[in-house]
This record gives structure tokens, sequence and C-alpha cells, in this order.
């Protein structure tokens, strides 16, 4: 057993830091938050020369053939930067379809170009408010002609195809669809959300192209399966940003003078911070298992994802919302950096599922045995 | 990163847990004796096979085994029902102290009694007068010749009445500020001199004690560091009262799991409730993110780092977790869940127990205040909270009345 990153690792991790602080400053996520820009085209080419889109795709495609450890570490550096790039998107859920379910043309088709970050994906699940379920599916796709509304699809303004969950009849419910969209039939409508770092659109499906990926019947299932891996992803995430926004608070705090000190020798304050140091530490804790689980394909996955997502969830929320309230009014303003963290872990809390779906799916997996 | 066991440490495993099926004690051997005696039973089987204290050197009682084989270890230990143990002072925080601070001697000498559990410590810190803030601590020691004299109280001291030794930080010098002025002894818990009164908690129970001290003497060999070094000693012990002690209190998840499944709301089994669901949920992340803390801690150990500030999370989410599960559970079985009666309590009172023992925990140790400080100052670097006492000889600091 070994419960550490390795040297190589940690030198990644040090070579992303120093990538991240040159190339994606708080201005870069401030410039897309300000600006007409749907992510920062340049950072984003920038991570595609580094190699991080290519990260788990085989070296057959066109990838570079590293383990899942190393998209941890990247994932973490992202999240600690609020990085303004549709990366999650393609890499944690469109790339992860393909490589679950998608034919071998399909893959050929795709994962070099999503290697070298010369196409955008993305997962297209939510259609209405609520937790999505195969009943409450509308889309449908019929002899590969796809019909219905997805909103809100993250990079679905950018994105070049989306794997779309749409219904079907038979199985559990659901089938999972490859559409191109630039063909006809499909239109796109930016959304303004809580998160405008990560761009967000409508999409409506009229009769528009679309290939199936995986096997009829199966989409729920396999959705499942790309979420529970996206969920460890999404977690060193939101650990990196919660960290990062922990930062943030002491910096400030250690600079801030009140009742002629330092805000950060009160009390409540130290508390404050210590609290999200807790929630941070065991949320790192967990992603580590997490991390192994994905990276090994462990049949606990869904229970380390799981457990790795809840505690993220929590931790973030925590850390965006007191590191706001630890600036005071400072922290309410526009000018004011707070706001990033803010918005990307309500984002991060709810995009591939809640906190209580989460839990949920938590418990369903110590009630599956999966728990040591 | 690998969670999983090399072929050597999964033949360890294997090994761990071959010996452990075959001598776990069983229930028959354990009637009719108290906690004490079952704890010191199955201490000295360990002992005796080479299971007690594998982490520590062949030398000193122990396996020479490494931080993953005790992770191993406890993972097996744990997945049986054994005694409780009354080591956990002795073995988790005078031990390293000892080994830190003792004469190759006296290790050789006082360890392996620690080990084979022939030997209980406990630790003779807090006073009324010095808890949270130890170091106000009052009890005085005086030289005499080879030999110090150790006159005042110690108070809540846990297991006094049944411990052979102690650790002991006293008082040498009034006259410099406060943690300037003390000195770390081990003693002997039958010198003439001592008296131990029980105090009993809220639970009913005595676990805990008061401790007078009146002329007792103490070999100057006995003391650890030099006079006046007692702080910096009492801090290799805290830093392992730490890892030592956790929170858990006897109550997991997987109990409040299993009422959970037993139990019915709205005529369906409970653990099909959304919001129970949601607060086990919770629970189980905590216990995850503590045990792969504590793994990352045994990693950082096998590097050769000490046990760093950092390890006060354990304590302290552990602790009001154990609060708070107990709290739920007796929720969930309505108005039986007050029925604390082990014969007719469902789970034989282990949730009532639980709750009457859960604020000990969160105060034990350093008080969830105090850890939360001690994350802040010491992890974040934070600033220290204002002292008024700070640099002022120990015998001018103000008091409460008294
Ligand atoms: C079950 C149990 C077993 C114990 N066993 C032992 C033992 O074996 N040996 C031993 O030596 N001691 C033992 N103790 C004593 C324990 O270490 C002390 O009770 C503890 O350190 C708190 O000290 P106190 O009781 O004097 O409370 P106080 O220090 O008076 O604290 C009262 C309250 O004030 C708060 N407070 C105090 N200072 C600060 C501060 N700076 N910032 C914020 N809040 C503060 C505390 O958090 C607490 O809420 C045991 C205690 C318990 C409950």
């Amino acid at each position: 057993m070994n419960f550490e990153f390795s040297d190589e690792q940690n030198l990644l991790r040090e070579q992303a830091a120093g990538f991240l602080a040159d190339k994606c400053p708080p201005g870069a996520a401030r410039a897309v938050l300000e600006g007409d820009a749907s992510f920062d085209a340049q950072l984003f080419k920038g991570i595609a020369d580094m190699g991080w889109t290519a990260a788990t795709i085989p070296e057959k495609h066109g990838g570079l053939g590293l383990s899942y450890l190393e998209l941890c570490v990247i994932a973490e550096e992202l999240g600690r930067v609020v990085a303004p790039v549709p990366f999650s998107s393609s890499v944690y859920l469109a790339t992860e379809a393909l490589l679950l379910a998608g034919t071998d043309a399909q893959r050929r088709a795709w994962l070099p170009k999503l290697a070298a970050g010369a196409a955008i994906g993305t997962f297209a699940l939510t259609e209405s408010a609520g937790q999505p379920s195969p009943d409450r599916l509308a889309t449908s796709c019929d002899n590969g002609s796809l019909t219905g509304t997805k909103l809100p699809v993250a990079d679905g303004d950018i994105a070049d195809f989306a794997v779309v969950v749409a219904k079907c009849d038979s199985g559990d419910g659901a089938s999972l669809c490859l559409a191109p969209l630039d063909a006809d039939g499909v239109t796109r409508t930016a959304v303004a959300t809580l998160d405008p770092t990560r761009s967000h659109a409508r999409i409506d499906f009229d009769h528009a192209a679309a290939e199936p990926l995986g096997a009829e019947g199966e989409g729920w299932e396999l959705t499942r399966r790309i979420l529970d891996r996206a969920a460890v992803l999404f977690a060193w995430e939101q650990v990196g940003g919660a960290n990062a926004a922990l930062e943030q608070a002491k910096e400030y705090a250690m600079g801030r003078y009140a009742f002629g000190r330092p805000i950060a020798g009160f009390q409540a304050i130290k508390h404050k911070l210590a609290n999200m140091f807790v929630k941070n530490t065991l949320a790192r804790s967990n992603c580590y298992y997490g991390a192994w689980a994905l990276s090994t394909d462990a049949s606990e996955l869904p229970l380390a994802a799981a457990t790795a997502r809840v505690s993220a969830i929590q931790a973030y929320y925590f850390a965006s919302k007191e590191n706001i309230q630890t600036h005071g009014g400072m922290g309410f303003t526009w000018e004011f950096d707070c706001q990033f963290h803010y918005r990307r872990a309500k984002l991060l809390s709810v995009n591939i599922g809640s906190e209580r779906t989460w839990q949920d799916r938590l418990i369903s997996a110590v009630e599956a045995g999966q728990a040591t | 990163m690998d969670f999983g066991d090399t072929p050597e440490e999964a033949s360890f495993r294997q090994e761990a847990r071959a010996w452990l099926s075959a001598n776990v004690p069983s229930k028959e051997e354990l009637e009719g004796l108290d906690e004490v005696q079952r704890a010191k039973l199955w201490q000295m089987r360990k002992y005796e096979a080479g299971w007690a204290c594998i982490r520590w050197p062949r030398e000193y009682g122990g396996r020479g085994a490494s931080a993953m084989e005790q992770v191993i270890w406890n993972q097996e230990e744990s997945s049986f029902r054994t005694p409780a143990s009354v080591f956990a002072i002795g073995q988790g925080m005078a031990a390293p102290t000892m080994m830190a601070w003792a004469t190759e001697e006296q290790k050789r000498r006082y360890l392996p009694p620690l080990a084979s559990g022939e030997h209980v410590w406990c630790q003779l810190f807090s006073e009324p007068a010095g808890g949270s803030d130890l170091a106000a601590l009052r009890t005085r020691a005086e030289k005499d010749g080879d030999e110090w004299v150790v006159n005042g109280q110690k108070i809540w001291t846990s297991g006094a009445h049944f411990s052979d030794y102690a650790i002991l930080v006293v008082r040498t010098d009034p006259e410099v500020p406060k943690h300037k002025g003390l000195t770390y002894f081990f003693v002997d818990m039958k010198s003439p001199g001592i008296e131990t009164k029980p105090i009993r908690q809220i639970s009913g129970e005595s676990n805990f004690n008061e401790v007078y001290f009146t002329d007792v003497r103490i070999p100057d060999d006995h003391r650890l560091g030099a006079v006046g070094q007692g702080w910096q000693v009492a801090i290799t012990t805290l830093m392992n009262e730490r890892l030592a002690i956790g929170g858990g209190g006897g109550l997991g998840f997987r109990q409040v799991f299993e009422l959970a499944q037993r139990l019915s709301i709205d005529g369906r089994p409970a653990i099909k409730d959304r919001s129970v669901r949601a607060r086990l949920a919770d629970w189980y992340a905590q216990e995850s993110g503590l045990r792969f803390q504590g793994y990352r801690a045994m990693s950082a150990l096998s590097r050769g780092e000490i046990p760093g500030p950092e390890n006060s999370i354990g304590k302290y989410v552990g602790a009001s977790k154990t609060q708070d599960m107990a709290s739920f559970a007796i929720d969930l079985l309505e108005m039986s869940g007050v029925v604390s009666d082990p014969e007719l309590s469902s789970h034989s009172g282990i949730f009532q127990y639980a709750f009457m023992g859960a604020p000990g925990l969160r105060i034990a140790g350093g008080t969830d205040e105090i850890m939360l400080n001690i994350l802040a100052e010491r992890v974040l670097g934070m600033p220290q909270d204002v002292r008024v006492d700070k640099g002022i000889p120990f015998s001018q600091v103000p008091t409460g009345a008294s």
C-alpha cells in the first residue's frame, strides 16, 4: 500500500501549477466573466499543447495513455485557479463516454481531435428542473434522428459534439447518442448561469443527425458509470478550489486590521478557517481513495466516487461562502475575486448531480456491500 | 498511490488474520473478568505471539514492523470483536515520550511491560487550574538531594485507579513565565503519598479521578528532559495523544446504518428515507476521510516525519460525529430510544451509552475549541490569541477566585 502521489506526479503538479500561474492568473476568469468570449481559447490551446486533454486517451488514438492519477493532479490544479475552459466537459465527460462505450470508428473519429484539443465534446443530460431520471426524459433518438431540448448543457455553445442521453422504450429507459453540433436541425443558444466563467447553452435538436453510442436501452447505466468516473475528477477540482478559497481567506485575514490587530487573530475567524481546513482535508483524503479506485477501475468505484463527491461538494461550498464572509464588505464586491469560488462551487455542486443525489448513491453503494 | 496490498503486505495480512481468527478471546474466556482483566488478557496474548505494539523495536517489546504493517494490523484487528484497550495512554502517549526522552536503560526496562499489558500507565497532566491552559498547572516539585518532593492535586486522570505508572508534569519554578517553570517525570503510582479518588461522570461511571500528592518522593532519574524543559517534553506527549485517542468512542457508521436498516419510518425501512440517507452519507464520508487521513499520516511516519498538529482533525471530527450519530440513532428509535437498560434496549444500549459518553470526547485530550486553535495557529500559521500572561512570572499571573 502507498497513499501518496509518486514523485513524477508531484513533479507534474509543480509544472501544472507553474503553467497555470502564468497562463491563468485571476484576471483570466474575470476576462471571461466580463467579456463576450465563452471561454479562454488561448489558455485552452496552451492546456492542449501541454498534453492534458490527451492524458487518458490511449496512444493509438493520439493520446498519452497516462493513468487517471495524473488527470486527478491536473484537475486539482485547474480547480484551484477556477480555469475558464471546457476541459471538464471534453475530458471528464465526452472522452470518458467514448472510452467506455464508443465503437472503434467513433473513437477513431473523435479521440485524436479531443486529445489535440482540436475538438470539444460535452455531455447533455439535463432537460428540466429537478433530478433527471429516465422517465423524465423527453428527448428521443430514433433511427439516427434526434429531437428534443437539453438545458443547460455545459459548453453547449462551443462544443463540436455532444453525448446526448435520450429516452428509450426498452432496457433501462435511456440510450446514449453522439450528435455533431454543427448538423442541420441543431439550434444552440447561450444561457446566463450562476457561473459565467463556464459557458452553458440550451440546445434544441429538431430531427438532427445522431448515431447511437453504446447499446440501446443501456444509456442510464452508462450514464451512471460515466458520472461515477467524472465525479472523482470533479471532486479533485472542488478540492483544489476549496483550498484556494482557504488560502485567499487566510491571506486577507492576515493583512486586514480591526480593533488594532489582524482579523486573523480573532477566534471566530481562526475557527472558521480551521473548519475549512478540516473539511478540505477530509475531502482530499477521500479524493485519494477515489483517484485510486478510478485509476484501477476498482469494484468499489461507485462508493469511492460518491464519498469523494459528497465531501468535496461540502468542502468547496463551505470554503467559498466563508471566504466571502472573511472578506467583509470587500468580499461582496464585483471587483474582488471571492465571487469566482462562490460561483464555481455552486456550479460544481449540482453539475453532475447534487449533494443529495450523491449522498443517496453513497448509501446505495453501502447497501450493495461495497463498504469494507 | 496504491490502496491494494503488495504481495508481502497480502501475506502479512493473511498471517495477521489467521492469528486473530485463532486467538481472539471467546465470550466464555472473558466471562467473569472486569474491563481491565479482559484488556490485560488480550494484550498479553498478543505480546507472547509478537503482535503487541508491532511498530516498536523488538528490544522494547515490539515486532519492528513497518508503518504499513501497522495499518494492516489495525484494519484486521478492528474487524474482530476484541476487548477494549486500557493501554491507549501508556502505549500511545507515555511510550513515544519515553522513546524520545528516556535513557536506553529505562526504555529497556519500562517499555516491554507496557507492550505486554503488565503495566498500565496514566497521564497526570490536568489540574483544577490547568486544563486547556495546561501550562498553568500548580502542583509543585522541590528538589531534595537526589529526589523531588511533590505536593498538589491532579484531576480528570483517566484510569489512575488501576494504573501502575504515570507521566507527570509539575511546576519546579514559579518565578519564571509559566511555560518555563515546568518539569516532566514518570512516577510509580504506588509511591507513598499518592491518593486517588474517583470522580463520577454524567454517565454515572467513574473512569477518571482526582489524584492528590502529599510529599511524594520521586527519584531524579525519573525526570524526562532537563529541569524547566517540561513543556517541550509534554508537547511530545500531546502530539501523540492526538494520534492515539481519535474520537471514535465505540460508535461507528456501521452500527447506525444497520439500525436504520432494521427500523422503519412511514412503514418502510428507515434506510430508504431520504433524510436518513443524507445524514448517514455525511458520516460515512467523514469516517472514510478520517480513515484515509490516518493512512496518510502513517505514510508520513514511515518517511520519518513526526506526527504533526494536523492530526488534531481526527479527534475533533470524530468526537462530534459520535455525539451526533448517537443522538440520531436515539431519534430513529423514537420513544424507546430513551431506554438505556442494556437488557431491554435495542443494541444493548450502545447508542445511549455513546450519547452519555460523547460530551467527554469533545473535552478530553484538548477541547474542540483548543483543537481549532491548534489547527489555525500551528497548521495555518494564524496569530496566537492575545495573552495577558505572556512574559510574566507564573506567581504573578491573575487567576479566578480560588
Ligand atoms: C473523559 C475525560 C478524560 C480525561 N482524561 C484525562 C487524563 O487522563 N489525564 C489528564 O491529564 N487530563 C484528562 N482530562 C482532562 C482534559 O484534558 C481537560 O478536561 C481539557 O483539557 C479541558 O480542560 P478543563 O476541563 O480545565 O476546561 P477549561 O480549560 O476550563 O475549558 C472550559 C471551556 O473553555 C474553553 N476554552 C478554554 N481555553 C480556551 C481558549 N484559549 N480558546 C477558546 N476556548 C477556550 C474550552 O474549550 C471549554 O469549552 C480528561 C477529560 C475528560 C473529559
